[in-house]
């Protein structure tokens, strides 16, 4: 009987191994004044790529001050920004063929934007009106577009997890060179969905990444009362899969590393864990206060390593920014980004009829029926459902 | 035509959707090599290869949710877990995510052509972890189709119809009647309509209504009704969700009486659905009340598994009370 996992060497004296036995280094590429590591092999990256790159951090940056002030003003229900993760975000998904398929949690709207969708495109899902390509379903920041490969958001944690595993043997079983990407945080690492979905990967051969983006705090616990053990990646090595570890504020060193892990599940049909270490700047989203249970200091400390400054510092060394063209980026996506809001929220809902769209491939008789007897009630009492008495 | 057990025409099913479409795969615990514990699987390994049938790592949700990605990506995925008790670590990648995968994406993903296969049911001295009959905690979820056949005919057209479809679909194996029910199945392709129950045999004092392993139980339970004057017409309903009311309507404005008979517990059970849909469209006809010959609020028993069976003999006395009402 075959055991890969069995260790052939043999001792005879009782000897423990604990979470410090598995040395886990970090990768670093940027200093925090933008310049790389004596040492340091850089990614692939050229002027074009890095100010790609470039542009999704600003809009992204501008998107989260925006629509935070917008929930603020009771404008929209509900929002999450990606403060302070765009570097891991925004490194692993620029390593991406743009057909690879992302399987996010809800925290990776930069990579969405890195793939094209639009300022509309954001706010329509947002505003929930009727041009949101998820009609109306979800709460905000629930994206997703088959066009872009970015399938939509799911709110219970880790469920994208073996699903990922699904669409990575699928890509394979199709014959095509691409992998999907999973991202989730140490939180959700700890639901069954992730032991269920990282081993099915290792079995059973399926190209993915798993893109764990451990940023200290799931909600208000912090990591110290999420796991025990070497963090997450650790436990990548327990499943039998290529692991790493990098500075989830480095960008290059994120690159670096989704670029070569991108190749060896290509190559090898197999996945991989890449384990970010970085620190969510803002709060979990806008129905938490982290006031509540981390100090001003700590949240401080982290900014100092903000992941965009340094990626710009590093941008500028090359001669491939200005700080004024910077500045002119982002008071141009501050103008765009707020006419797009004054836009989309005078856009109507969508229609009555679309609630028993999509339930199953056709609406059902019964549905059908539902649906007959709800406009009929709608138009009996037009007042009291303003959205679409209207336009029925 | 060829005589066929009920796991025969599911193997047949399952052997020609994947010469058909060569994107199937079929996979669960132990269906690889082993054909999974009852066999449904055999031979797809060999003829197939690993890479579209074969085992997986014991876990339900794991199962689940690596179908919901092989389907959302286009791979038709066809899924067993190996018994329906076993289904609850994979709730909430099947009500959660495979249910709603169409609907809250707008129609940019959906994870039609995932079949869950499972065996479900009674009968077989398996006690509570191997006998339940979990069907009304999917049917209250929209966005799934739950599919229960009756014997091997069945089996195969109902089991290809499903693959087929265009939405997730649960689909529950009677498996006492897996060796037990044998008939008439051709060897070819043939498709069964969803969402269509089927008339298995008419008649004019009541409506008996049931599905899956329960029809024999009605069908004997008619037959001694019949003995004593009583004319019975039986329904097959096939699929519970979305359910044929149209058919146990016009059925029931027929005979005046209707009695609904499942294996799992009564309350919260499918036959609650029934009676309420069915008093709304029949009010007027309806000559006693509805009836329900249920198994009881326990968890599925042991030793004591013949007297909480909705057997006939309690259909029989039902079906008394109801025409004598």
């Amino acid at each position: 009987m075959s055991n890969a996992s069995t260790n052939q060497e043999t001792v005879h004296k009782v000897s423990f191994l604990d979470r410090e036995s598995l040395h886990i280094p970090i990768l670093k590429i940027l200093q925090a004044d933008g310049t790389p590591y004596e040492e340091a092999v850089l990614p692939q990256i050229d002027e074009a790529l890095a100010k790609r790159i470039y542009d999704a951090c600003v809009f992204t940056r501008v998107l989260d001050e925006r629509m935070l002030g917008a929930q603020r003003q009771g404008r929209i229900s509900f929002y999450m920004t990606c403060t302070g993760e765009e570097a891991a975000i925004l490194g692993s998904a620029a390593a991406l063929d743009d057909k690879d398929v992302i399987l996010a949690q809800y925290r990776e709207h930069a990579a969405l934007r890195y793939r094209g969708f639009t300022t509309e495109q954001f706010m329509n899902q947002m505003f929930s009106n009727e041009k949101d390509l998820g009609k109306g379903r979800q709460m905000p920041i629930h994206y997703g577009t088959a066009a872009l490969h970015y399938q939509t958001i799911s709110s219970p944690l880790g469920t994208q997890i073996p699903q990922a595993t699904g669409v990575g043997y699928s890509l394979k079983m199709k014959g095509e060179r691409n992998v999907a990407i999973c991202y989730f945080g140490e939180g959700a690492a700890s639901e069954g969905d992730f032991h269920a979905g990282m081993n099915m990967a290792a079995v059973l051969k399926s190209p993915v990444i798993f893109f764990c983006r451990n940023n200290g705090y799931a909600i208000s616990t912090p990591t110290e009362e999420q796991f025990a053990g070497n963090g997450i990646a650790s436990r990548g090595v327990g499943y039998g899969m290529h692991t790493i570890r990098v500075d989830g504020n480095d960008m290059l060193a994120v690159l670096a590393a989704t670029q070569q892990a991108r190749a060896y599940a290509l190559e090898h049909n197999a996945p991989v864990l890449i384990e970010a270490m970085t620190y969510r700047l803002g709060a979990h989203s806008t129905s938490d206060d982290p006031s509540g249970y981390r100090s001003k200091e700590e949240e401080a400390k982290w900014r100092e390593h903000d992941p965009v400054k340094r990626f710009k510092l590093w941008m500028i060394n090359k001669g491939w920014l200005a700080e004024a063209d910077d500045e002119a980026m982002y008071e141009r996506y501050r103008e765009e980004v707020l006419a797009a809001v004054k836009v989309a929220e005078k856009i109507p809902a969508p229609r009555i009829d679309e609630i028993i769209e999509d339930v199953y491939d056709e609406p059902t008789p019964l549905l059908k029926k539902q649906l007959e007897s709800l406009k009929a009630h709608v138009k009996k009492y037009p007042q009291a459902y303003p959205k679409t008495a209207g336009r029925l | 035509m060829a005589e066929m057990n009920m796991l025969q025409a599911i193997n047949s099913a399952l052997r020609i959707a994947m010469e058909k479409d060569p994107t199937m795969l079929v996979f669960g615990e132990d269906v690889g090599h082993f054909g999974g514990v009852f066999r449904a699987t055999s031979g797809l390994q060999d003829t197939f290869g690993r890479g579209r049938c074969f085992n997986t790592p014991l876990t339900e949700q794991g199962i689940a949710g690596f179908a919901n990605g092989l389907a959302s990506n286009g791979t038709t995925a066809v899924a067993e877990i190996q018994f329906a008790d076993y289904i609850f670590p994979a709730f909430d990648q099947i009500v959660n995510e495979s249910a709603k995968f169409r609907y809250r994406s707008g129609n940019e993903f959906n994870v039609g052509g995932l079949v869950y296969r499972t065996p479900y049911g009674g009968g077989i001295a398996g006690g509570h972890y191997h006998s339940q009959s979990p069907e009304a905690y999917f049917t209250q979820t929209p966005g799934l189709k739950v599919v229960v056949p009756r014997n091997a005919h069945q089996a195969k057209g109902l089991l290809l119809a499903s693959i087929r479809d265009k939405n997730p679909v649960v689909f529950f194996e009677p498996k006492r009647l897996y060796r037990a029910s044998v008939g008439e199945v051709p060897e070819g392709d043939y498709e069964l309509p969803l969402g269509k129950a089927e008339v298995v045999k008419e008649g004019k004092d009541v409506t008996l209504l049931a599905w899956g392993a329960q029809m024999e139980i009605v069908e004997k339970a008619a037959e001694m009704a019949e003995k004593e004057g009583i004319s019975c017409e039986i329904i097959d309903l096939r699929t519970l969700s979305p359910w044929d009311v149209d058919t146990v309507a016009a059925s029931v404005k027929k005979t005046g009486r209707l009695l609904i008979n499942h294996e799992a517990p009564l309350t919260g059970g499918f036959a609650g659905e029934i009676a309420a849909t069915i008093q709304e469209e029949c009010f007027l006809y309806l000559e006693s009340p509805i009836a329900r010959v249920c198994g009881l609020d326990t968890p599925y028993p042991l030793i004591h598994e013949k007297e909480y069976m909705p057997d006939a003999l309690k259909t029989f006395e039902a079906i008394k009370a109801s025409v004598n009402f």
